[in-house]
């Protein structure tokens, strides 16, 4: 099947097997590897990505599905060189040791910060429940997404 | 060892970071070759039956397959799964890489599939038949064990591959002596890794030049690769094996996998580059598991509270074959069985049988938690039928801070320790003594609320060498470039330790450097010298010390040449912030001067050799002894048996800390893993050994919310067994954790006469003994 979708601000077209996976998408035929897979069955969220704004689980999503969507991966969070403050929470707060789930869980708490920019402790830590951690026992990720919290209502404040 | 502390002891962030949050790092499954195959495998759904036909043709001709392999197919060419850990009188069986004639657990390889993507090599795997008969199935350690059971192995008539003791100290005497015995059964149950990157395997073969190149998700690349090349009959300087960005291992990758052999095997037939990347029920069923025992500790004691004597006997469930080390864990529990207290008389008695389960081996702690798991818990018994206070208890019986270096009756000489140290600090963080008056408020109040006291010791950095099959040392090389950059090699293999930035601050604060101009390679066997790799707590403590003493020796190299070139003798040279100060005239030069001229070579001492490289391969003394104390506060709800975590306060001490950040990093996440135990994880085989718990839906592996935030602090006792004086910190959150959570729901319990309960801590287990 024919699809046509924009990732990371750019159009792609695409025939696709309908049964491909978004994930499989985005890995295997855009080239974007940060998109991680840990479960295939939607429990890990290592797969997590942007799309039309919201979180999602890619492989839980067929790539068909996406067509027509802007898709938004970890490769395309930072801009002009810069670290989206929740990437530059992760780095500064210890937020990852050995990084497989770090994407997903990067995409999550932005999907996180979207619907709620000053969650507390509790609804960071319901709020990233679709994704699994292994190494961190989840602390300095919590400590991670309230820097981002406190970085993006500072710049925020500066804007208005 | 003296340095400038510019980052040492400092909370560095890692500069491992920024590719991996923005997702350019490179896991095994990130990197692509051209034209590269997919392999997919078919595995037994049975846990113990006969194979008597495999038909293939029908996946040989689905679409895209290449190729279609079995048990027989491979027999005599690629070797047998290697153990380095089973006793000369150990029965053992054959482990094929692939399955032939009889399948022994759920998710064993039978067959594997080629084919030119991965959905095509999945589709095939389905078009396999195969006829089972199946047999009787052995899946309790207990039955196992008994002489009526069925036989899983027939060539070795028995389930009970080795019987071993250990201990020392008049064991008799001291039960004989003893005032009170008090014992306790315990289970330790199975557990799954689950390390958030899945296996995976890439291997590419080069028939000119007759180079194999194996990319896997492993902890241990040099160590693969010797047994990689003995069992492909491959010339160990032909095989490259490489450990690219490794998404985490617990112990799970320390290990040599069928499908790593059977990769390399494939690649060499058909002359395309091979993968595999293990889906998460394959890693579930089919990559090692942890813990797996079931034992009786007995402890002798004087009404006084003195410590006599301890005696375990305990049935270890090695699964249906052997891995790498599998029977090696139940001897660290041994070797840790006096814990952090004197007990003169220790005998540990172990049967480890087979069962038709995937084989266990080193998680995260290997052994050493069930040894603190079984004290901490059975001491707590032992204070409740002498009427004393668990803490006092433990006091009594802590061998002092003089009395170190501490010999124990298990057969290990404990470097240095402070325990009473660490455990009154704890105690004062939660103010103990109010704590227990809140608790008894709290019970008058009706409320289920306890407290778990921990105090632990754990063994790290494991040496000598004599005591590792594969050897104890590590090894690095620092080599210089002419640019004054430097290139750190080393030869531990980290995946999330973050062993890149601790090497860089010791590197850098040793040449008075910027720790950016030190890169840190590691996990690729044609990039770097041998070493062991990274498991155990021994990053650090092991190749980290080789890092230091190799810059040690680029220090004293470049002083000689600045000496020289500052035509001035070296006693007068002082190497500060990276320059060489106290010639004639106030001259000076820096270190990159000095690697500029050491490579030039016009100007340089009669018996200079040029170049500025340094190897040092570290062979410890001793182990490392890392102690602390932690405390858990909980409560049980009496509607619904859940547990909520109030406090959780752990006081490491892991000897020097080169970067506290890290250090916070390990000890959270080791917590967390050893709550999990204590609380939620259990890897469930039903009576037919079908893994119940094959897919994170049914595997209680914890979410954010299901976690506390822990308390952290710390005090520092140096060994003095390596010169950065650190101990080792990756396992001593897990260790320390599932007693002080048992001790605290256990005790919140106690009201209703309840005396031990098996972990997991689960809600409906409680609750139906809330309601008993």
């Amino acid at each position: 099947m024919k699809i046509s979708l924009s990732i990371n601000g750019q159009k792609q077209e695409a025939d696709v097997e309908p049964r491909l996976l978004l994930v499989h998408y985005l890995r295997d035929l855009a080239g974007l590897t940060g998109t991680h897979i840990g479960c295939e069955t939607s429990i890990c969220g290592a797969c997590t990505v942007m799309m039309d704004g919201k979180a999602v689980k890619s492989c839980a999503v067929l790539a068909v599905q996406a067509s027509g969507a802007e898709i938004t991966t970890i490769e395309g969070l930072a801009a002009n060189g810069q670290l989206h403050p929740v990437q530059e929470g992760f780095w500064e707060c210890h937020g990852l040791q050995c990084g497989y789930c770090t994407p997903g869980m990067i995409m999550s708490a932005c999907g996180l910060l979207k619907e709620n920019p000053n969650p507390t402790e509790e609804q960071i830590r319901h709020g990233l429940e679709g994704n699994l951690c292994r190494c961190t026992g989840y602390q300095h990720i919590v400590d991670s997404v309230k820097y981002a919290a406190n970085k993006m209502a500072a710049s925020a404040a500066r804007a208005d | 060892m003296s340095f400038l502390a510019k980052y040492i002891g400092q909370k560095v962030k890692r500069t491992e970071d920024p590719r991996l949050i923005q997702g350019i790092g490179h896991y095994v499954d990130d990197i692509k070759l051209a034209d590269t195959l997919h392999v997919a495998f078919l595995r037994s759904p049975h846990a113990h039956a006969l194979i008597t036909s495999i038909n293939v043709d029908a996946a040989k001709s689905a679409p895209g397959v290449v190729a279609v392999y079995t048990g027989a197919d491979i027999a005599g060419k690629v070797g047998l799964i290697p153990c380095a850990a089973a006793a000369p009188d150990m029965k053992k069986p054959d482990y094929p890489a692939l399955a032939l004639g009889k399948v022994a657990y759920v998710g064993q390889p039978v067959a594997a599939v080629v084919a030119a993507n991965k959905y095509q090599a999945r589709d095939a795997v389905d078009l396999i038949e195969v006829d089972y008969d199946p047999l009787d199935v052995v899946t309790d350690i207990e039955a196992a064990a008994r002489p009526d059971s069925p036989v899983i192995h027939e060539e070795l008539g028995t389930n009970v591959a080795w019987l071993y003791q250990a201990g020392s100290g008049d064991i008799d005497a001291a039960f004989a002596q003893a005032d009170k015995v008090v014992s306790l059964k315990l289970v330790h149950q199975r557990l799954i890794p689950t390390a958030m990157e899945p296996r995976g395997v890439l291997a590419q073969y080069f028939p000119g030049e007759q180079q194999l190149n194996v990319w896997s998700s492993t902890q241990i690349p040099h160590l693969l690769r010797t047994t990689l090349a003995a069992m492909l009959n491959v010339p160990e300087n032909r095989l490259r094996v490489v450990a690219p960005e490794v998404g985490g291992g617990f112990g799970s990758k320390l290990n040599v996998y069928a499908e790593e052999a059977l990769l390399g095997w494939i690649t060499m037939q058909l002359g395309r580059s091979v993968k595999w990347i293990e889906t998460r029920r394959e890693n579930m069923m089919a990559t090692i598991h942890g813990r797996g025992q079931t034992g009786t500790v007995e402890v002798a004691v004087k009404n006084d509270g003195t410590l006599l004597g301890l005696r375990y006997n305990v049935i270890y469930d090695l699964g249906a074959y052997l891995q790498l080390l599998t029977p090696a864990i139940p001897t660290l529990t041994g070797l840790m069985l006096s814990g952090c207290y004197k007990i003169p008389a220790i005998q540990l008695n172990c049967t480890q049988v087979y069962t038709n389960k995937m084989a266990t081996d080193a998680y995260r702690g290997a052994g050493r938690p069930e040894a603190t798991y079984l004290i901490e818990r059975v001491l707590n018994r032992v204070a409740e039928e002498l009427g004393m206070d668990p803490v006092e208890l433990r006091r009594k019986n802590f061998p002092k801070p003089d009395e170190f270096p501490f010999a124990t009756a298990a057969g290990l000489v404990y470097d240095s320790g402070d325990y009473e140290k660490a455990l009154n600090k704890a105690l004062e963080i939660v103010d103990y003594k109010k704590l227990r008056e809140e608790q008894a408020a709290a019970r008058a109040q009706g409320k289920l609320v306890g407290i778990g006291v921990s105090t632990y010791v754990e063994i790290c950095a494991v040496g000598p060498s004599v005591m590792l099959p594969c050897g104890g040392w590590d090894s690095a090389t620092v080599r210089v470039e002419p640019s004054g950059k430097v290139t750190v090699l080393t030869g531990v293999s980290p995946h999330g330790q973050g062993e890149e930035t601790a090497f860089a601050q010791i590197v850098g604060d040793l040449l008075g450097i910027d720790m950016n101009d030190v890169l840190v390679v590691h996990g690729d066997t044609d990039r770097v010298q041998y070493g062991i790799g990274t498991f155990g707590s021994r990053g650090l403590a092991i190749g980290g010390t080789a890092v230091a003493v190799a810059t040690g020796k680029i220090a004293a190299k470049a002083k000689q040449l600045a000496a020289h070139m500052l035509q001035t003798d070296e006693n007068s040279l002082t190497f500060e912030n990276g320059k060489f100060v106290g010639a004639p005239d106030d001259k000076s030069m820096t270190f990159q001067e000095v690697a500029f001229h050491a490579h030039q070579a016009h100007n340089i001492p009669p018996d200079f050799e040029p170049g500025l490289v340094a190897s040092y391969f570290f062979e410890p003394k001793n182990c490392t002894f890392p102690f602390g104390t932690h405390i858990c506060v909980a409560e049980v709800d009496k509607d619904t048996g859940d547990v909520k975590i109030l406090r959780y306060v752990a006081v490491d001490d892991c000897g020097k800390q080169i970067n506290p950040l890290l250090v916070a990093g390990q000890v959270h996440g080791g917590i967390a893993q050893g709550m999990a135990q204590a609380l939620y994880e259990e890897a469930v085989y039903d009576e037919n050994g079908q893994l119940l718990t094959g897919e994170l839906m049914d595997y209680a592996f914890p979410k954010a919310h299901q976690l506390p935030s822990f308390e952290l602090d710390h005090t520092v006792t140096e060994t003095n067994v390596n010169p950065l004086g650190a101990k080792g910190v990756g396992e001593a959150g897990t260790i320390g954790s599932t007693p002080a959570v048992a001790n605290a729901v256990i005790d919140a319990l106690a009201p209703l006469g309840v005396k031990h309960v098996d972990l997991p801590l689960r809600p409906e287990k409680l609750w139906r003994l809330i309601k008993a």
